[in-house]
């Protein structure tokens, strides 16, 4: 996982409420390798029609440069818990997400792909609409601060857990960081299963095919 | 000393508690189930050269990728590849596995629980958002991202933030040809579709106590489109008396030991929660949803058209207008299946209606398991459905994901009983309604929405 501190970018606006998995990447994609880059996948069927052409109402239309950042309606990301959603994020060079409510395990696959997700009240989240609205400004966004500046010393600063921040600022290996707690683990697992004999499930029958 | 007062989530999180680190807990996993789209995990694990922790909790169960009509495997590589990567990597690690032509295989949502994998008390997770199924046992089973499968391969356990509690107490009994489909979307429609976000959900009350373990399951199933990541239901007689004989359930002194330790898991007289909802299922309708958000739904017989303020994309996809009632409204297909109503007592009550009559549109049915698809056939289910017309299709995921070869085409309108009318869930530009299977099965007889209460009433 690749650190993050700052970014500085125009924001792309995805402003429809409960913008859903299922339309970040539609399902029919999630057998593609992670190789072949996600990016292409990334709101498939509201850029492209049927026969593959470029749709005039594109969420992000191919005459956009590149964005970093997104601000997106309330709710993003619910439904599936397909990771795809997010690595069609990140491969298009997104890094952080902001919006005033982002669906719980699409934030925790976020925080797991070096993409920061930010959770702001609706206010504020309107003003950064509106700045982003007028022209083609640049926010910018601190994590080791916690702060979202732009324009003429405007700023605000959001809430993120500090074991959350400290993950994404390192790019921290989850499973490796878990491994140190290896002791516990083994301490557990041998009192829980001496206390509950019946969790191990029994074989059944025997698996074919 | 006192017993601390916990609810059933707080008794069940306590119990698997392997460490704490500031806000984060460490829990420890009973069992994972892994699919065809686990993939991107074990490339992961095998990438970083690290061994499954436990693979004896660890299942793996194709579903996502299995289309109704097996014969279409061989015409789409991609697919049977899919469910090939999953028979290498379950091979490999040695994991218990229903593949294809298995008699336990099934939706993952259906088939774990039939078996008696999913038990109450313990946590369950898996790559798959429907996974609060397994909640209907009074189990903590939560749907997780592929980094996070990878984590719990590894180690057997997650970090995870615990959430906040609410109860949805169920006042009252649903009425006749109401069930728990319609008491889902009806609640989502009051809490809304972020309305449990960052919550743990515990269903209590006279309507959920009276439920079958399938329409519990279908309860906890929907709990996800309400935003939150658990939905339970604290086990009693009807949890028990419905493992008592599965097959991979503890047998013996095992299984008394077992029941001891879920006879004390309930919430305790008092317990806080962090929000209650109260909802008096004796006034639920059959309802539909008429939108792209399973909270867009509406009672069958009154429900009209809203106008919309700012999201007129909604109703140009689904091509409708404010003002229209759904009563009538023409379909072009029914799909009756998926994690959400592909049990035996959803089929049952699909071929209740279809018996003796013919459908008007092209009609799928799928069982959620090879075992249910097995009793289907041997209770008769199976010829009534294709007396009348309707597909009786291999179990799996099929129509209600649109990634096996089973889809809706582009501006189709579908009367579906699977858990998602988001657009393109179905297929690109698919039109999807969300109903019970009961009043799936009478759309397909009419070719148009109608209220199935004056089909059993006789009234049409």
């Amino acid at each position: 996982m690749k650190p993050l501190s700052q970014v500085s970018s125009s924001a792309l606006l995805l402003l429809n409420d409960n913008i859903d998995t299922d339309q970040i990447i539609p399902a029919r994609f999630l057998r593609k390798p992670r190789s072949s880059g996600y990016h292409h996948y990334l709101f498939y069927d509201a850029r492209y029609d049927i026969d593959g052409n470029e749709r005039v109402d594109s969420p992000i239309p191919s005459s956009v440069p590149q964005r970093s950042i997104v601000l997106a309606g309330h709710n993003i990301g619910c439904g599936s818990s397909r990771e795809g959603a997010v690595y069609a994020f990140v491969d298009f060079g997104v890094q952080v997400i902001i919006s005033t409510k982002i669906a719980d395990i699409f934030r925790s696959n976020a925080i797991r792909n070096g993409l920061l997700p930010i959770q702001l009240e609706q206010d504020a989240f309107d003003t950064l609409v509106a700045y982003c609205n007028d022209r083609q400004a640049q926010l910018k966004v601190d994590l080791e601060h916690r702060e979202i500046s732009w324009g003429e010393n405007h700023r605000l600063t959001f809430d993120i857990d500090e074991v959350i921040k400290q993950q994404l600022l390192l790019g921290i290996d989850d499973i490796q960081a878990t491994l140190a707690w290896g002791q516990n683990i083994e301490a557990f697992k041998h009192r829980y299963l001496a206390d509950h004999t019946w969790v191990v499930p029994t074989t059944g029958t025997s698996s074919k095919n | 000393m006192l017993q601390p007062t916990l609810t059933l989530f707080e008794k069940i999180w306590r119990q698997h508690l392997v460490a704490t680190a500031d806000d984060f807990d460490l829990l420890w996993i009973d069992r994972h189930f892994v699919h065809e789209g686990s993939f991107h995990a074990f490339d992961k694990l095998d990438s970083s050269g690290r061994e499954i922790a436990h693979p004896e909790l660890t299942f793996g169960i194709a579903d996502h990728y299995v289309p109704s009509d097996l014969t279409r495997l061989d015409d789409d590589p991609e697919v049977a590849g899919m469910i090939h990567l999953l028979d290498v990597n379950t091979r490999r690690h040695q994991l218990t596995y229903f593949g294809l032509g298995h008699e336990d295989r099934g939706i993952v949502h259906v088939a774990a629980p039939e078996l008696g994998l999913t038990l109450p008390g313990l946590i369950i997770v898996c790559g798959d958002s429907h996974t609060t199924t397994h909640g209907a046992f009074g189990a903590l089973a939560m749907g997780i991202g592929a980094t996070e499968v990878a984590h719990v391969l590894a180690t057997q356990t997650l970090w995870q933030r615990r959430p906040k509690t609410m109860r949805v107490c169920l006042e009252g009994h649903l009425t006749k040809d109401v069930t728990a489909k319609d008491l889902a979307l009806h609640i989502i429609h009051e809490i809304g579709s972020d309305g449990a976000t960052n919550h743990a959900v515990e269903y209590t009350g006279p309507a959920v106590n009276a439920m079958s373990m399938d329409a519990r399951m279908t309860l906890c199933n929907m709990t996800i489109e309400a935003g939150a990541r658990v939905g339970m239901v604290a086990p009693d007689d009807t949890t028990i008396d419905w493992l008592r004989n599965a097959p991979r359930a503890p047998k013996d002194e095992a299984w008394q030991e077992a029941e001891l330790h879920w006879r004390s898991l309930y919430s305790d007289l008092g317990a806080k929660y962090d929000r209650t909802v109260i909802i008096d299922a004796s006034n639920v309708a059959p309802r539909v949803t008429w939108g792209t958000n399973p909270e867009q739904s509406l009672p069958i017989d009154t429900g009209i058209i809203p106008e919309l303020d700012n999201n007129h994309s909604t109703l140009s996809y689904m091509a409708l207008n404010p003002g229209q009632p759904l009563l009538d409204l023409l379909i072009d297909q029914v799909f009756i299946g998926s994690c959400t109503n592909s049990r035996i007592s959803d089929l049952r009550a699909a071929a209740t209606v279809l018996a003796g009559r013919k459908v008007k549109v092209p009609t799928l049915i799928v069982a959620g398991s090879n075992r249910v698809k097995t009793q289907a056939e041997t209770e008769g289910l199976a010829d009534i459905f294709r007396a009348a017309g309707a597909d009786w299709g291999e179990s799996g995921c099929s129509m209600c994901v649109a990634m096996n070869g089973d889809s809706v085409a582009s501006s189709k309108r579908c009367a579906s009983t699977s858990n998602r009318n988001f657009p393109g869930r179905q297929g690109p530009g698919a039109r999807t309604h969300l109903m019970s299977p009961a009043m799936a099965a009478a759309a397909a007889l009419y070719g148009q929405l109608v209220d199935i209460r004056q089909v059993t009433g006789g009234a049409i």
